[in-house]
């Protein structure tokens, strides 16, 4: 771990293609959460609210697939920051609820979505162009399809009890390796 | 001859008819031998491969491997349960499996033997393979999503249904299940009350209007690994084809409904 004697280490986490089911499952975990406010430090997250990385972090935490640019920039950063990946939840695993789309060409989808939907209702006909957008990937990805993942918890999301025992095993230096009652893809 | 033989599986010394599968006789002994596609009371099929063990040093698939007298027999070793997790996990990247919205999941053997095995995420990439769904029954759906071509339905709607209703077309990739060709399931034989939606180890065949009856930590596999309760199996009649055999536990939080 990358932390200088008698500081915490740090995490990060963050939400990708995903819909923070994974981060509310985090916060789940209830009191222990005080438990762990006092084991590390929260360095980029949505809860502290921080942009980009200042400083190294021990783990990174990954909600959520691949499916724009916009997600794979910031998946390898980090890659980059963090000393250890997990992948948390089905839509980090496998592309989840999102990957749905693999299966009908982009264009398609875009269309349904701006121009044909039965609920669309679009004067223009126009679909969102900004160059502000990220641009949508031909598919969503796993991250382990992006980037090298250490670990996974699956799960939609994962239970906070095996996000609790990951961490914790994380932090000791352990491998997070879950029991079978917390192993479940659904 | 004696029509006895007798070899050793993990250590075990375990007996079995000449010309018994390992599987059976392994199933006899109350010792499990991880499967797929084999169910007691059918025939062997010999497809899924999660069964593979080693007979003195060779890979064999248990179900269709006869016994030998005196052989030695490798099953639970790391391995085999690293091959037969490839195996798992080819199943899932080959197929379209979002087990957060399958109505099987929890009941599903597919699932349950990739936890068994301890898979987090496949390694392999997604086919996302472009399959469809034949809802076009009134009380039975088919999605080929899941399939994994396992033929237990084929299997028991031929022999236990008497019907027929299911059989595969085309080869290698493009293989699938398929009602008559041409025909959708609502213009087959095929009826809710069929044994044959029981076989079905997955999400593939269901009747609908019935997920989602049973809540989480209620189902199957929840807190038993598939194959957990295998060793109580031992004394059961050979060859038992009643329904309990046919989805030991999977069918059970379907049937409660
Ligand atoms: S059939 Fe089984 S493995 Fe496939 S999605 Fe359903 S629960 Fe998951
Ligand atoms: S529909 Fe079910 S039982 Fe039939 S081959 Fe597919 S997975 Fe096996
Ligand atoms: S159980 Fe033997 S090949 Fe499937």
């Amino acid at each position: 771990m990358s932390t200088e004697a008698g500081t915490r280490p740090r995490i990060a986490t963050v939400s990708l293609a995903g819909c923070f089911g994974c981060h509310m499952s985090l916060l789940d975990i209830d009191e222990r959460i005080l438990e762990l406010a006092e084991l590390v430090e929260i360095h980029k997250s949505p809860i502290v609210d921080r942009k980009t990385f200042a400083a190294r972090c021990a783990v990174g935490l990954i909600e959520g697939g691949c499916c724009n640019a916009e997600n794979v920039e910031t998946l390898r950063a980090f890659r980059d920051h963090c000393d250890v990946l997990v992948s948390v939840g089905d839509c980090a695993t496998m592309g989840g609820i999102p990957a749905l789309r693999n299966r009908v060409p982009l264009k398609e989808c875009l269309d349904e979505a701006y121009l044909s939907g039965p609920s669309t209702v679009n004067p223009t006909g126009r679909i969102p162009d900004d160059p502000e957008l990220p641009l949508l990937l031909d598919r969503v990805y796993p991250c382990h399809e992006v980037v090298p993942i250490d670990y996974h918890v699956p799960g939609c999301p994962p239970p906070a009890d095996a996000l609790w025992a990951a961490v914790q095993a994380l932090l000791s230096g352990e491998d997070p390796v879950l029991p079978y009652a917390l192993l479940k893809y659904d | 001859m004696s029509d006895r033989v007798t070899f050793m599986l993990d250590g075990h010394r375990i007996e079995a008819y000449r010309s018994q599968t390992i599987m059976d006789a392994a199933i006899e002994a109350g010792v499990y031998i991880p499967r797929l596609c084999h169910v007691p009371g059918l025939d062997p099929w010999g497809s899924c491969r999660v069964c593979t063990v080693k007979v003195n040093g060779r890979p064999c698939a248990a179900c269709i491997q006869p016994a030998m007298d005196g052989a030695t027999v490798e099953n639970d070793t790391d391995e085999l349960n690293a091959w037969r997790r490839e195996l798992v996990e080819m199943l899932f990247v080959g197929g379209n499996h979002f087990c957060m919205s399958c109505e099987k999941s929890g009941n599903c053997e597919l699932q349950a033997m990739a936890y068994r095995l301890g898979v987090t995420a496949p390694t392999h990439p997604y086919l996302a393979p472009e399959r469809d769904v034949d809802a076009s029954h009134p009380d039975i759906m088919l999605d080929h999503n899941r399939c994994i071509l396992c033929a237990r339905c084929v299997r028991t709607s031929r022999d236990l249904d008497g019907k027929q209703v299911f059989g595969f077309v085309y080869r290698g990739a493009e293989r699938r299940i398929a009602v008559d060709p041409g025909v959708r399931l609502k213009d087959s034989e095929a009826d809710v009350t069929d044994r044959a939606l029981d076989a079905c180890p997955v999400g593939a065949l269901l009747r609908k209007r019935q997920g989602f009856q049973v809540p989480v930590g209620g189902r199957a596999y929840d807190h038993e690994p598939i194959g957990a309760t295998d060793g109580e199996a031992e004394g059961a009649p050979d060859g038992a084809s009643d329904g309990e055999s046919l989805e030991p536990a999977a069918s059970a939080g379907r049937e409660a409904s």
